[in-house]
């Protein structure tokens, strides 16, 4: 079967995926965005490799946080960038997504950044439109969100330099997380040996360890000896139900506080993507403190999607 | 017309015959085979050197989408679909729209095919009033309207009191139930199966247990009621053990599984394929290996098509979104001869689970091709290789993960009551 995120040339056309990506393609984009570090801490902060292009944020699901952080990208890259709330305007008047699609596409887009509440639609859209096209997962439903993935990977790179030696855990939610699964798939492309998944059977999808990570239900084994703890967002509706008791309890046996995040290596990181729910999966004391890389993570996060951007223009 | 079939290859799964003999049609029945009979003065000769004479199809699921879904496909279309496929006798099931809970929506649905005058069309009655799963329909009435079986289609019925219920009043008349079993909790919001794929892919999933669960009530329902019930369209290894041993407890207990499942596995959902998007969920590669083995040794009965066509719009949509469904008239035969060709069964046997057993089950006079018999017939060229594509297929609906792919078997005639209703 073609992966549908490479074109002829074996080049990315589009990024749906960390998934099936190939090894020297994750590091050619953390490279990239290595370099476009410096744009941002610079006076003038655009550079001019998106001029005259037009990127449409098509966000069928809200997100204020990723569609600004892509809009800040395509900014610095001189990109014209038009924002679209789809579910506030067209397809409540029952136009359907390859419509709304077209007719964008018949505005000259360059690029969609898309946002969509159900699994697999960038894929629709990146199969229907024209080859100049270029489509970027900016989350799907439970399944990607590439460009978190990577910024993560980025982040862990960052701080950690070699992968090929690091135990990293996810915990929380992984069953409803896009988050999580773009960055387990990121991890075990670039080597890195230890992954893990903490959290309750009920928050773990059927066959998780097929992924290539260990599960853990207690996160006191699960945290010891790491060096890096990903805390993954709990939505709301998931607190209390079928899934959960509720948040408290959940903050009891789940929550990253100072005394479980003891059990990891001194010098362990940790990382969120967004936003945070202080009190259900993280405690204040470790969100705000020595081992947070939370905010740096959102600085990367700009640069991580402007190597993106630069380099599906550039195939 | 009287009708001589010549030269052909002639196979009956019910009376276990395979040999070369012609075939005599007069008045609508098979007047005789091998030699014709005395002062036999055909009206038409059908060559069928090189080719199978075989009972026509009996496909016990088969949407056609009227009333209520005209636009998805109409009687006409998929009866031609059906003949094009060599079927000659379908089921239907109960949830058309409005659904068929009252006995004058089934006589309009019998005498519109009838009018037709293509195939046999065998429709399955509602089983609670609106497919709502709470009140009985009028079962009498509804059978003597033409109803074969009674059947929630896919509506869940969630309430076992109601199944119970259901199951000791048709059982009284002697009707038989068809069930699809799901536990609707276990399936609720899901679209795919729970595993490794749907796991990677972030689709909601349905488990197996929703299936084995369901099954597992049933048998008990039987056990306790008697009630003869089909289960249609398994998709677990564990689903099709637990039919086995209801069987070889005696239980009046029989099952089908439908063509796609005897393929494809939850693999073949690639990249979020909406083709594939089927009710049940493709499971584990383990689970359709079952399937295709208790469809040899006998646990299940019955290959169907499930047919379902699904309109382009509705399809073309994110893999939950799509409405599940694929055609599947045209591939029933095509997917019954790979099947059997990948198991190395004799034609007499794979051929048995489109003709005779499906007609035993269903309780028609059809399936086979003894002296005496109408004359439904299907004959067909078994080692042609066709493309499936949306031009070749006569049905509306032209959503089908098989699509694009070559498979065997070809129909060259159709015949249904002796009269010939597709030549391709």
């Amino acid at each position: 079967m073609k992966n549908p995120q490479l074109n002829e040339h074996g080049e990315l056309q589009h990024l749906l995926s960390v998934e099936g990506l190939p090894r020297d393609t994750l590091l050619h984009i953390l490279d990239t965005a290595d370099s476009f570090i410096g744009i941002t801490d610079r006076e003038v902060k655009k550079v001019p490799l998106l001029r005259g292009k037009s990127v449409f944020n098509l966000f069928f699901e809200n997100s204020t946080r990723t569609r600004t952080t892509f809009e800040i990208a395509a900014k610095r890259l001189s990109a014209d960038v038009i924002n679209l709330n789809i579910n506030t305007s067209s397809t409540t008047k029952g136009e359907t997504l390859l419509d709304t699609v077209d007719n964008l596409s018949a505005m000259h887009a360059d690029m969609f950044i898309v946002r969509h509440a159900s699994s697999g639609a960038p894929y629709l859209i990146a199969q229907h439109v024209a080859s100049h096209l270029h489509v970027i997962n900016a989350g799907d439903g439970r399944h990607a969100h590439p460009t978190q993935g990577l910024l993560d990977i980025y982040t862990i790179r960052h701080y950690k330099r070699d992968l090929s030696a690091l135990s990293v855990a996810v915990v929380g939610d992984v069953l409803h997380s896009r988050v999580a699964r773009s960055l387990i798939h990121a991890l075990t492309t670039l080597g890195v040996p230890d992954v893990r998944v903490i959290g309750p059977k009920t928050l773990l999808p059927a066959g998780v360890e097929k992924l290539g990570v260990k599960v853990f239900h207690d996160m006191n084994h699960g945290l010891a000896g790491c060096d890096v703890v990903v805390m993954l967002r709990l939505q709301n509706e998931r607190m209390n139900g079928s899934l959960l008791p509720s948040a408290q309890e959940f903050f009891k046996s789940y929550g990253l506080t100072p005394e479980k995040l003891a059990l990891a290596k001194p010098d362990a990181i940790v990382m969120h993507p967004g936003p945070m729910n202080r009190g259900v999966e993280i405690d204040s004391a470790v969100a705000d403190g020595p081992h947070s890389v939370i905010l740096p993570q959102v600085t990367f996060g700009i640069a991580v999607r402007m190597a993106v951007m630069s380099i599906l223009a550039g195939n | 017309m009287k009708l001589h079939i010549k030269n052909g290859r002639f196979i009956d799964p019910r009376s276990g015959t395979d040999t070369k003999q012609d075939v005599f049609i007069a008045a609508g029945h098979i007047v005789a085979l091998g030699s014709a009979p005395a002062d036999f003065k055909a009206g038409r000769v059908i060559d069928a050197s090189g080719l199978i004479v075989a009972p026509g199809l009996v496909d016990l699921s088969v949407r056609l989408r009227e009333p209520g879904f005209e636009y998805k496909a109409t009687l006409e279309t998929e009866m031609h679909a059906a003949t094009a496929g060599g079927i000659t006798s379908l089921a239907c099931p109960p949830d058309t729209d409005p659904p068929l809970d009252e006995p004058g929506l089934v006589e309009m649905l019998k005498h519109r095919a009838r009018s037709l005058n293509l195939v046999h069309v065998y429709p399955l009655g509602a089983l609670t009033v609106q497919l709502a799963g709470k009140r009985l329909t009028e079962m009498v009435l509804l059978q003597e309207a033409g109803c074969m079986a009674f059947s929630q289609a896919d509506a869940p019925l969630a309430d076992t009191q109601v199944l119970w219920r259901a199951l000791q009043y048709a059982s009284t008349f002697e009707f038989p139930v068809w069930l699809r079993p799901q536990d609707g909790f276990l399936a609720q919001g899901g679209v795919a199966h729970d595993g490794e794929v749907a796991t990677r892919l972030g689709l909601a999933g349905i488990p197996a247990s929703a299936e084995t669960i369901a099954i597992a009530t049933i048998v008990q329902l039987v056990r306790d009621t008697g009630a003869r019930v089909h289960l249609q369209r398994l998709s677990t290894a564990r689903g099709v053990e637990l039919v086995r041993a209801a069987k070889a407890e005696g239980l009046p207990i029989s099952c089908d599984v439908s063509a796609h499942h005897a393929h494809l596995s939850e693999m073949d959902l690639g990249y979020f394929d909406a083709r594939c998007h089927v009710i049940p969920p493709f499971r584990s590669g383990r689970d359709r290996d079952a399937l295709r083995q208790g469809l040899a040794d006998g646990a299940i009965d019955a290959l169907c098509s499930d047919h379902a066509p699904v309109d382009d719009d509705a399809k073309q949509l994110p893999f939950a979104e799509a409405e599940p469904g694929a055609t599947g008239l045209e591939l029933l035969l095509p997917l019954a001869l790979k099947w059997g060709a990948e198991l190395k069964l004799p034609l007499l046997k794979t051929l048995a689970v489109v003709t005779d057993r499906p007609a035993r089950i269903l309780g028609i006079p059809a399936g086979s091709l003894a002296v005496g018999e109408a004359a439904d017939v299907c004959i067909f060229d078994a080692d042609a290789m066709q493309r499936v594509t949306a031009e070749t297929l006569k049905s509306q609906g032209k959503n089908t993960p098989f699509l694009g792919t070559e498979l065997p078997g070809r129909v060259r005639y159709t015949l249904v009551g002796g009269q010939v209703v597709f030549e391709g």
